[in-house]
């Protein structure tokens, strides 16, 4: 499992302390909320523009894993990207909403990582660069108790890692 | 494997019971000759006889202790230990008015000298604490006696407690020897002025002075309502700090009225839903500590640890300990694919119980080991079945308005408790296991995730406040919806898990 530390190393190393003290990936490492992260979000060939150019997440309706079109969109952008940047390996990870039971909510972000992992590899990526975790409703992104942070919670993040998967 | 443990050495301490609760083994007090014994046949036919009789006067106010009680646990939704002997079954709903509480005295218990001066009140005050907050007792003020007790022998006087309405009067004595102290209590039914069982006694180290206090309320408790107790008993769950899209957990054990906190993990991994295995002795839980959610074993006495299964690319979560504690029951996530698998222990040997393209989790044993209820959505929302332990053909037993999850059987078997959502509110509820006469208990933005006393009377569970300074809190409610209660812990707590009835 070093490519969680690898995670944090390569992002922590960069990005000084804009992460929180939580020592595994929860999605906050990610682009779009004005995150320092590693390069420009204007080289092609960062994980800045990775994370925020293309995006890291998708959002998912109330207790669904379907990929919107949006989510579509940004995936294929991510497929390309991940297909051209062959030194990255990724965790996908499934968020959800606290709108449900713990246990519910942890298979339900298991669904929703899994929806991204199978895009991702159904357009080209090697299967043995993914992989997935669910935090369920354990990582809020937003915690505001309405829709308008709902919607940001239900997510599944490409979270980057350089390097191959050890595990 | 066994992790690296990283916890405070006090921590053992804790579990020094073990030894201490062998001396805890109640003896007959000797010296209690003037006591007249009534024999239980002959109580229990002037219980029975009284609560009909009361029945049929459409349930007026009892005077008599045993008469009481015996409607009080009628009243339960379900028949218990002492009703099994009364008249039929009497069902009140929730909505119901609230019934009497039974009123108690506890004069402070006489140190007999000086080193146990620092108990006697100290153990009164808990056994009042323990019984009031069952909701189905009332202490009685001590600013209200008309009499004291200064010597535990001296004979009771029934007027001055009768006339202060004290149905039922405890008294006890403190003596202390060097690390030791010995509690002996002994307790009344005043209105027919006649000792309620024989006095009895226990000794112990003089830290295991509250489990002594405990001892004592569940013997009270029991010979009072006729159904055990669950006052000396724990809690396992999960402690939280920090802001909510950062929190931080780890797990805690503390005693069921939320004494003596201990933690048994550092919040370094998020830790998830602790379950406390049927001897009390383990707890299983999923921790994040390797990255990705894993089913956990932690020995509570040494508070080792060890990763229940490892299985590449997969993720579980959910356990749940069969009622002989061999093995493990779980939800294992593969490909985003949620199923249960069970475990034995000892082999490592696994057997998978579904295979269905929808969720499986929440998976809890039938206290007989041979069924398991659980939760799925594969009729499009969360709802509850039942299968054979084995696995095999489930049947849906929840048909209401809502999703239904977390189910958790009754440690009598006799009721499923689940969380219901429902019309964006969250509530704890119990139905029977064929899932008919579902009732819900509680509604809040959000409670889930109950937990039965070791009795089946009261269930505990998790409650977290709205908003972006929500935070999780435990609470506590009668399984027929009356005496609602928070557990007072010292932060945000969550995924309570109560514990047998200690030995």
């Amino acid at each position: 499992m070093k490519h969680i530390a690898m995670t944090a190393l390569f992002v922590g190393a960069l990005a000084v302390s804009a992460c929180s003290n939580d020592r595994f990936g929860n999605g906050r490492f990610g682009g779009g909320s004005g995150d320092f992260v590693a390069g420009s979000p204007s080289d092609p060939r960062s994980p800045a523009y990775f994370n925020q150019t293309i995006g890291d997440r998708v959002l998912f309706a109330v207790d669904q894993s379907t990929l919107s079109p949006e989510a579509v969109q940004v995936l294929t952008q991510q497929a390309t990207w991940l297909m051209e940047n062959t030194s990255y390996t990724a965790v996908i990870e499934g968020h959800a909403d606290e709108q449900g039971t713990r246990e519910y909510n942890l298979a339900l972000g298991a669904r929703r990582a899994s929806a991204v992992q199978n895009f991702l590899i159904d357009r080209g990526v090697a299967p043995n660069r993914l992989q997935t975790v669910s935090y369920g409703k354990e990582r809020p992104l937003e915690i505001c108790s309405d829709e308008l942070c709902y919607s940001k919670n239900r997510r599944a993040v490409t979270v980057l890692a350089a390097g191959a998967i050890t595990s | 494997m066994h992790m690296r443990l990283s916890i405070p050495p006090k921590v053992v301490q804790m579990n020094r019971f073990a030894p201490v609760s062998a001396d805890f083994s109640p003896v007959v007090e000797g010296g209690a000759e003037f006591m007249p014994k009534l024999s239980k046949t002959k109580r229990g036919s002037r219980a029975m006889k009284r609560t009909s009789e009361q029945m049929k006067r459409g349930l007026k106010k009892v005077s008599c202790l045993m008469a009481a009680c015996a409607v009080l646990a009628a009243g339960a939704l379900t028949p218990m230990a002492a009703t099994a002997q009364s008249s039929g079954p009497l069902r009140i709903e929730i909505t119901d008015g609230v019934i009497e509480p039974l009123p108690f005295a506890i004069p402070d218990f006489v140190a007999e000298d000086g080193g146990a001066s620092d108990f006697a009140r100290s153990i009164s005050r808990v056994i009042a604490a323990d019984l009031a907050s069952t909701g189905l007792f009332r202490e009685i003020p001590q600013d209200a006696f008309i009499s004291g007790i200064s010597n535990f022998s001296s004979p009771v006087a029934y007027a001055d407690w009768k006339a202060i309405n004290a149905q039922a009067l405890i008294t006890g004595a403190v003596s202390s020897s060097g690390d030791s102290i010995n509690v002996k209590f002994r307790v009344f039914d005043v209105f027919s002025g006649q000792p309620l069982g024989e006095g009895l006694q226990f000794s112990g180290g003089a830290g295991g002075w509250r489990r002594m206090a405990h001892k004592v309320a569940d013997i009270v408790y029991s010979r009072i309502t006729g159904e055990s107790g669950y006052f000396d008993s724990r809690v396992v769950f999960v402690a939280e700090s920090g802001p909510k899209n950062a929190r931080r957990k780890r797990l805690a054990i503390m005693d069921y009225d939320g004494a003596n906190v201990q933690y048994l993990t550092d919040s370094s991994a998020l830790v998830l839903a602790p379950r406390f295995s049927p001897q009390g002795d383990r707890v299983l839980y999923t921790s994040y500590e390797t990255g990705f959610p894993q089913v956990y074993v932690l020995d509570v006495a040494t508070v080792g640890r060890r990763v229940l299964s490892s299985q590449e690319g997969t993720m579980t979560f959910a356990p749940r300990f069969s009622p002989d504690g061999r093995t493990v029951v779980y939800s294992l996530s593969a490909g985003g694919n949620t199923d249960l698998y069970t475990m034995d222990i000892a082999s490592g040997q696994a057997r998978r119980l579904t295979q269905a393209p929808s969720i499986e989790t929440a998976p809890s044993f039938s206290p007989d080991g041979s069924k398991i209820v659980f939760e799925s959505d594969r009729s499009g929302s969360q709802q509850l079945y039942v299968m054979p332990a084995t696995g095999g053909e489930a049947t849906r037993i929840s048909f209401g308005q809502g999703r239904y999850g977390t189910p958790v059987w009754s440690p009598r078997g006799d009721l499923i408790a689940f969380t219901k959502q429902n019309a964006g509110r969250f509530h704890i509820g119990v139905m029977r296991t064929d899932g008919s006469e579902e009732r819900l208990l509680t509604a809040s933005f959000l409670d889930e995730g109950p937990t039965w006393s070791p009795n089946g009377r009261v269930i505990m569970f998790t409650r977290e406040s709205q908003g972006a300074s929500g935070e999780a809190s435990l609470y506590s409610v009668d399984i027929t919806g009356r005496n609602l209660r928070r557990v007072l812990t010292e932060g945000a707590a969550s995924d309570p898990a109560w514990s047998p009835l200690l030995n």
